[in-house]
């Protein structure tokens, strides 16, 4: 199950990096490297074995469906960089 | 003042030996002298330490006593802490002052400690040599040439140096045992959800869990006392009591039955490590501990398990990170695509940006069962593999590296050799259970560590193991030239 060089462009661009034609290069061969390595676990059986994701197989807690949190608004934009009139600024989108 | 442990600093600023001002500002100028070598230290809060530790001494003055009231700590950056840049050792959090505090330094704080500042890691968690840090590579200081381990390569160098007592740490595969083992520390990760996540910055978050690394098991238990518990603000947190761990360091090991895997003990292990696990094996032996072999047949599997599932929550933690509401943002973006693009590619480093790619493969249509599910699988085996060993033994105990602290630079371009040393502590991960790594002994000048691993929530036995091989051994007092 190698990746080849456009696997990896598609995977770059699912995952919104922006990796030049070198980066594809050197991310191709790297992936291949652990993809190698992890490939190694398909050999193990698995049979009727249920996955785990949480290790303490424990739920989501639930809560009263109540407001909980005060307004920090301006606090979190004021880490943004670029709002006006409290709304976050981003390229136009629509023409 | 420097070479005090956490628990006689506590002592001493109690019977007005020194205050915490004169300790904090001793402090403050031995990071200032040493560190430039070292490179532990993103942010020093040199004010605010001084600050704090001027109204720890008045609150002192009016006979309020507590502990930790005007204890040093110093914080790994992914803990957010409210006005204090929060880097995440990333250039893409370089500009990012917390708006709030995490839960694990609220409690520390509101207890009287204070904070020196904030301490270098592997960007975003993601490594175990401290070298993928966008502010350069933490320095071992047994041996300057040499990694400290990761990720909390900065909260493991600090203290080996004597520039704080302890330090905060996250362990999601081995990022605090594996640089305590690599710095002559004691290193607690507690069981998955004891502290709560709140107000870390999320890597893999079914692996995530706060700790602490310090020079001893006493230190560890006064700082784990103070923070763990049931957080509301953290869906993962355990409603489990949190036992009383001074109450039982002291009890002597008569009767603990102790079980050594044999993977353990493979091929993989550098010998030499394994005559000094032998060694202390003897101590623990001779102090009333008992040994049985088990064997954890599904470990060899865990490092692929491991990087398939934590690569994957990485890169949907990671997803948040859009050059729009904080963080870094590219020059001139074109368009919305642009903004995304070559900020994520601009502002993440290369293990970070190979572990999202990683991730997004293994849960991308048509490999998703092949890779995230079946290592889901395997992390069942894996934790099916601690539950029956438990069945007959209190506690695990094996090395918790292969190898000793390998040349700075010298894994950076082969990333599966660096994954594969993680070999002994992804296991306790997996399965969520709780570990510790203690120094057992020093081979060329570097020191090594042994881990224990204990059932879930039993944190108090780990530490009373470690603390009783502490009172017959001093390998955890032993300090690296020229610190």
């Amino acid at each position: 199950m190698a990746l080849e060089r456009c696997d990896v462009e598609k995977l770059a661009h699912l995952a919104r990096l922006g990796l030049d034609d070198a980066q594809i290069d050197s991310s191709t061969a790297s992936l291949n490297t652990v993809l190698d390595m992890i490939n190694a676990m398909q050999a193990v059986n698995t049979d009727n074995i249920a996955p785990l994701a949480n290790p303490l197989e424990a739920t989501q807690r639930l809560r009263p469906d109540t407001v909980t949190e005060s307004n920090h608004r301006d606090d979190y934009q004021a880490l943004a960089p670029a709002v006006e009139n409290g709304l976050y600024l981003v390229p136009k989108v629509i023409d | 003042m420097h070479q005090l442990t956490l628990a006689k600093i506590s002592k001493a600023l109690a019977d007005k030996q020194f205050s915490a001002r004169e300790l904090t500002a001793h402090l403050l100028s031995r990071i200032e002298q040493l560190d430039p070598q070292l490179n532990s230290f993103i942010t020093v809060s040199k004010d605010a330490a001084l600050q704090q530790a001027e109204a720890a001494d008045e609150l002192r003055s009016t006979g309020i006593t507590a502990p930790l009231l005007g204890v040093p700590l110093a914080h790994k950056d992914l803990f957010c802490t409210e006005g204090v840049r929060t880097s995440c050792a990333s250039k893409m959090l370089d500009n990012f002052i917390a708006p709030y505090t995490a839960t694990v330094v609220n409690k520390l704080e509101r207890l009287g400690c204070i904070s020196l500042g904030k301490l270098n890691m592997d960007e975003f968690a993601m490594g175990s040599s401290g070298e993928t840090s966008f502010y350069g590579a933490t320095k071992n200081p047994w041996d300057l040439t040499r990694v400290p381990g990761g990720s909390s390569s900065g909260s493991a160098v600090a203290v080996a140096a004597r520039l704080v007592p302890a330090s905060t740490g996250s362990d999601s595969g081995g990022s605090i045992r594996q640089p305590a083992a690599f710095t002559g520390l004691t290193g607690i990760k507690p069981t998955y959800g004891r502290l709560s996540r709140w107000g870390m910055s999320a890597y893999a978050s079914s692996f995530d869990q706060a700790g602490f690394l310090a020079h001893t098991a006493e230190d560890c238990a006064i700082l784990l006392q103070a923070t763990a518990g049931f957080d509301e603000r953290d869906s993962t947190s355990a409603q489990q009591p949190v036992d009383d761990y001074a109450a039982t360091l002291s009890q002597p090991l008569q009767g603990l039955r102790i079980g050594l895997p044999k993977e353990y003990f493979d091929s993989r292990l550098d010998a030499r490590i394994g005559d000094v696990i032998n060694t202390a094996i003897e101590q623990l032996k001779q102090q009333g501990a008992t040994f049985v072999d088990i064997s954890l047949p599904s470990l060899p599997h865990a490092v692929p398990a491991y990087y398939v599932i934590a690569s994957a929550e990485a890169s949907t933690n990671l997803a948040r990170f859009d050059g729009v509401r904080f963080g870094y943002r590219c020059d001139d973006p074109k368009d919305l695509d642009d903004l995304y693009l070559r900020s994520r590619n601009e502002a993440f480093g290369e293990e970070v940006k190979r572990r999202i790619m990683m991730g997004t493969y293994s849960l991308s249509t048509g490999y998703y069962d092949a890779y995230y599910l079946k290592a889901q699988k395997i992390r069942r085996l894996i934790k099916n593999d601690f539950d029956s060993a438990f069945k007959d033994v209190d506690l695990i105990l094996g090395p918790t590296t292969p190898n000793l602290p390998w040349p700075l630079g010298s894994k950076l371009n082969d990333p599966v050799a660096a994954y594969l040393e993680d070999i002994y502590t992804v296991p306790a991960n997996l399965a969520g259970l709780p570990g510790l790594s203690m120094p057992a002994g020093i081979l060329d000048g570097l020191p090594v560590g042994v881990q224990l691993l204990a059932p879930y929530f039993q944190e108090a036995r780990l530490l009373q193991v470690a603390h009783q091989f502490q009172q017959h051994t001093d390998w955890h007092a032993r300090t690296p030239a020229g610190f």
